[in-house]
């Protein structure tokens, strides 16, 4: 086996736009807050998952991203679903969430503090809400980084590939913090088939110039 | 392939800031759970393991730090400092990495009575990591896993696999959370914790007791002088099913453990111990036993330690690994602090008192919300 | 029947009607709280059959939701629920929520 995997498809998510496989999929105003592109982008993708308002925006950018790389990937078709993982990455990890929890404790005169909330301060959640939503059981990791780090990433979803663990992988960076959104999201596969490039920090960096 | 091995080790809690002082607690039964009144943390009292703040500060003194240190840092340093002295490994040396294990990073930075003590950029977890391991004047930026309760299992497991990988001669893995309003509000609200110091496995258990602390791994793939304990295997999985409950099947821990055994090629009637994560819910213990059960380890001795420490978050996987392998060099199980009657629907054997028994092939579970299942092999040679 | 009779019915009926209203009007709002604190942002007030089960099918609503909603009663109306068994009993329904709430609430 070649100790590359292939990039299948891959996803970026920034600036109210969204794009897939190099081309624009979807545009939202630009003026638009996030609460109001992502739930055009949800509709726009006429899904329906039971549980996405529920969800923090890191989440919901996150799950949303997925779909669109495995909307036509049909992993579940080719893959067991052990074989199938998640390995993502992000800068802030769920601070954003983790503010807003804090906002329902730190006063003690009105202390009620919010299950619904804390059960998304974990940035791993979103690796959840994927494997839930995709029936994904294979290995699954949440990585903290100060920058997106491709070099580290592709050459630790290519080893899981190259050791057996995985045959396909939903892969990338998750960031929502203060304002400040960017999701790029790609499904990685071991054998090459109808496949676009090779896994690689080179051609990552390639891709994702938005 | 080479082995990878423990070649040494800390656990900082509130039994004691070494491995040796945790164990000596823990033979003595002796727990660390304990009820805070702290009502910067809660309004009203809880019951949790503490690391004793002025015995930390001593300990972080001792190292002549000149710069400011969160209590998340200062124990963390403390941690992998002690673990340094027992071996032969230059922390500064660009053959060495950095693996920081962590659920909530310095989140106790977000409450008001540390507010402007730090900067704000100091919540985010790589920025923490990188204090951490510049400390050590390491040159490498650290790797930080954030994957909840098994986030230090995974981090073991993702050292083993980089030092395969031939890029780095040793990995100092090491994990840590501490206590904070935040944490113990938000587990509140889930009425997860406790009435009272947790009970893994038992009949009467209602919740966790949450714990802080810092444990570090140091990695080598060259054995140490004095015996070595190889981490043999491993394997992470996912339940897919819900984002903070377990699977009701233990379906996704069962394929961990199976993962785990395959990685070690081993067959699970060669394990000898199982060192739980029994965390005293109602769900985690019931969907644990299952999964123990269904690969065929209902016989092995078995034990959680969080009624001694605490669950600990991203230290755990760290924490009880170490504990696990002090057991392996030692000959001794320890008894589940809280455990009296079984109370799972599928038995298995929880130790109640301490067990004299030489231990070769030790398996160790984790699970986290999101739905996440680690499983971990270490042998001794 | 005599003037003080009748006086008295028309008096019970009116307090039956007005009961009848504050009920519905507490179940209505009941309804739009709980659309808000489970964010529910699909469903609108007249989608909520106050009589039908919260949990189980319906509204698709887990234990996160049932521990959200012991915060809500607590926020909004003072109330604490101690433990998972009353839990269930008075989340079975919207309309036995706010039963609860009219039986215990202090003025």
């Amino acid at each position: 086996m070649s100790s590359k995997g292939y990039i299948q498809s891959y996803s970026i998510i920034k600036n109210n736009r969204v794009v897939l496989n190099g081309e624009e999929f979807f545009a939202g105003g630009a003026e638009d807050d996030f609460a109001t592109f992502i739930r055009a982008l949800y509709k726009k993708l006429e899904i329906t998952h039971s549980s996405f308002y529920k969800m923090d925006d890191m989440c919901k950018l996150g799950l949303l991203a997925t779909e669109l790389v495995l909307k036509d990937a049909a992993i579940r078709e080719k893959y067991s679903d052990t074989e199938i993982g998640v390995v993502l990455s992000n800068s802030s990890s769920s601070l954003e969430t983790d503010t807003a929890y804090y906002e329902t404790v730190k006063d003690r005169n009105n202390y009620f503090p919010s299950p619904a909330v804390f059960v998304y301060t974990l940035p791993n959640i979103v690796i959840g809400e994927i494997c839930i939503r995709n029936k994904i059981k294979g290995e699954n990791t949440f990585f903290i980084f100060e920058e997106y780090n491709p070099e580290f990433m592709t050459d630790y979803v290519n080893n899981l590939f190259v050791s057996g663990k995985l045959k396909s992988c939903v892969t990338g960076w998750v960031e929502y913090y203060e304002g400040h959104y960017e999701a790029f999201v790609y499904l990685a596969e071991a054998t090459q088939g109808d496949n676009r490039c090779i896994h690689s920090a080179e051609q990552v960096r390639k891709i994702y110039s938005f | 392939m080479n082995s990878v091995f423990l070649i040494s080790d800390n656990v900082i809690t509130s039994l004691g800031f070494t491995t040796r002082e945790n164990a000596a607690k823990m033979r003595e039964k002796c727990s660390g759970v304990m009820l805070s009144e702290d009502s910067f943390i809660s309004p009203i009292p809880f019951y949790a393991s503490l690391v004793n703040t002025p015995l930390l500060e001593e300990a972080f003194g001792s190292l002549n730090a000149q710069a400011e240190y969160t209590r998340l840092e200062k124990m963390l340093i403390t941690s992998i400092s002690e673990a340094l002295r027992s071996a032969n490994v230059d922390p500064s040396s660009d053959t060495t990495l950095f693996i920081i294990s962590t659920a909530k990073g310095n989140i106790d930075l977000l409450e008001e009575r540390l507010k402007g003590r730090f900067p704000k950029e100091r919540l985010k977890a790589a920025v923490m990591a990188k204090v951490v391991s510049s400390f050590f004047k390491n040159p490498n930026p650290p790797l930080v896993v954030s994957n909840a309760c098994i986030s230090g299992s995974v981090s073991l497991l993702l050292g083993k696999r980089l030092l395969e990988g031939g890029r780095y001669k040793n990995i100092v893995v090491a994990g840590g959370d501490v206590i904070s309003e935040f944490t113990v509000s938000g587990f509140q609200s889930f009425k997860a914790i406790g009435s009272g110091p947790c009970r893994p496995y038992d009949e009467a258990r209602d919740g966790i007791s949450l714990g802080e602390g810092a444990a570090t791994v140091i990695l080598s793939v060259v054995p140490g002088p004095k015996g070595a304990i190889a981490l043999k295997g491993g394997a992470v999985t996912n339940d897919a099913n819900h984002i903070s409950g377990p699977s009701r099947t233990g379906e996704g821990l069962f394929l961990a453990i199976n993962g785990a055994l395959n990685d070690a090629s081993l067959a699970p009637e060669e394990i000898d111990y199982i060192s739980g994560h029994g965390t005293a819910t109602n769900y985690n213990d019931e969907m644990e036993s299952k999964a123990i059960h269904s690969a065929r380890l209902e016989q092995v001795p078995m034990n959680s330690l969080k009624g001694y420490i605490g669950h600990t978050l991203g230290a755990a996987g760290i924490a009880e690994s170490v504990m696990a392998t002090y057991s392996m060099k030692h000959d001794i199980l320890f008894a589940t602090a809280g455990f009296s009657k079984m109370g799972v629907t599928q038995p298995v054997n929880v130790l109640s008192d301490n067990l004299e028994k030489k231990v070769k092939k030790v398996l160790k579970t984790a699970a986290g919300f999101g739905g996440c299942n680690a499983a971990l092999i270490f042998e001794k040679q | 029947m005599t003037t003080g009779a009748f006086i008295l019915q028309n008096k019970l009926e009116k307090y039956i009607v007005f009961k009848f209203f504050i009920m519905e009007e507490l179940v209505n709002q009941l309804k739009v709280q709980i659309i808000k604190a489970l964010k529910l942002e699909d469903v609108k007030p007249e989608d909520i059959n106050p009589n039908a089960p919260l949990f189980g099918d319906g509204l698709g609503l887990d234990s996160i939701d049932a521990l959200e909603l012991i915060v809500l009663l607590e926020k909004e109306y003072g109330l604490r629920v101690e433990n998972a068994a009353s839990a269930k009993k008075i989340f079975s329904s919207v309309k036995s929520m706010a039963d609860y709430i009219a039986e215990h609430k202090k003025a």
